[in-house]
């Protein structure tokens, strides 16, 4: 079983200068590690969409790199997603599913249909190539050249379940952070400081 | 007086003069004729998405990329977008100038869909400015959304109030300036 952790260094090790889009669990793994804060986004405060958001930025950015570090959860809220990614086919786009069966941040309760294999999934709707790990030793060797492929890839990690028990953090700090954060990246990505102060909480 | 006709090739020319970049959207029947209309303007890349709570997250995403996308889904789905809505639109700030098919509008007021009783009540709910546009010559108000959403850096609806002219009456109509 791989745990939240080792998925994310690994993923790290062959991030480069890609752009990452992230939610819920591994929001605080990865960015506990990574060392391009300005280059992560980290979709909380709207649950499901973290796939969407990335395929906006992979095709508004087709020379740069772009990995969703989503989750089985979000993806079952937004399972369409697989669809317009595939149609729009973006080469740069590479869709990891961390899968550990349940809602982890809500405290543990199962998913709707646990076993669905999301990769397979995927390759049905039309990604280029779709991947499914449940072992790290696996995961760290083939990770390279599946991201030297084609996107869109799904590459679907099965991953040791850590539901959050009570003094889960609910004060939603994610709500005021993402427009700073968004702002960042459109900035390092176009070199343009433009995007001015709107909305609640900025 | 409107001379209630809505030509796509005027709307898309003013697409075009804002610098858009991508069309986010779920075709309706009412935009129909704008979807066969854009297919045919090179400068604008049509992205299709599944479901519409999709269209303001691509969005935000290509703009964050450095694009200037709008987007195009029917009222219906904007009610389903509510969260994307509030959560990568309002609560972001992001400049998005949203088209919104205004399905069962009529000028009476006396619709029995629920689709457009909902719809004015709904962006009053969320503090979210809008225009109607029924016709070629409701268009000066596309400029005036452009220029509110990058003002306010917030979202602003353009609700289309008919359907569009078919493309291929368009040599008919009259030319929006």
């Amino acid at each position: 079983m791989i745990t939240y952790a080792d998925a994310c260094r690994i993923i790290n090790e062959s991030r480069g200068e890609a752009v990452s889009v992230s939610t819920m669990t591994q929001i605080k793994y990865w960015n506990a590690i990574s060392q391009e804060p300005d280059l992560d986004i980290s979709i909380g405060n709207a649950m499901s969409k973290a796939s969407s958001v990335a395929l906006g930025v992979a095709l508004g950015d087709e020379d740069r790199t772009v990995f969703c570090l989503d989750s089985e959860g979000s993806l079952l809220m937004n399972f369409g997603t697989l669809a317009t990614i595939a149609g729009m086919a973006p080469k740069n786009f590479y869709h990891f599913v961390f899968n550990n069966g349940i809602y982890a941040v809500t405290g543990g309760q199962p998913v709707p249909a646990p076993g669905v294999e999301y990769s397979k999934v995927a390759e049905a709707c039309g990604y280029a190539s779709a991947y499914r790990f449940d072992d790290i030793e696996s995961l760290d060797s083939e990770l390279p050249d599946i991201l030297g492929s084609p996107g869109p890839v799904l590459i679907e990690i099965i991953v040791k379940a850590e539901p959050q028990g009570e003094g889960a953090d609910q004060t939603w700090e994610s709500n005021a952070a993402m427009p700073l954060q968004l702002r960042a990246l459109r900035k390092r990505l176009t070199g343009t400081d433009d995007w001015g102060p709107g909305g609640p909480f900025i | 007086m409107i001379n209630g006709v809505l030509h796509p090739k005027n709307v898309v020319a003013q697409l075009v003069q804002h610098g858009v970049t991508h069309y986010v959207t779920l075709p309706d029947s009412e935009t129909a004729n704008m979807y066969k209309a854009l297919v045919d303007e090179p400068s604008i890349t049509i992205v299709p998405v599944a479901r519409e709570g999709e269209a303001i997250p691509v969005a935000a995403g290509l703009f964050i990329a450095g694009q200037n996308p709008i987007i195009s889904i029917q009222n219906a789905g904007l009610y389903e977008a509510g969260d994307s809505l509030r959560g990568l639109a309002l609560g972001i700030g992001l400049p998005l100038v949203m088209f919104i098919g205004y399905r069962g509008h009529n000028r009476k007021g006396d619709t029995p869909d629920s689709a457009a009783k909902f719809l004015e009540p709904y962006l009053h709910m969320w503090r979210v400015e809008h225009f109607v546009v029924e016709s070629d010559d409701d268009l000066d108000r596309v400029p005036l959304a452009f220029d509110l959403a990058k003002k306010t850096n917030q979202p602003v609806a353009v609700a289309i109030g008919t359907e569009y002219a078919k493309v291929d009456s368009e040599a008919e109509g009259s030319e929006q300036e």
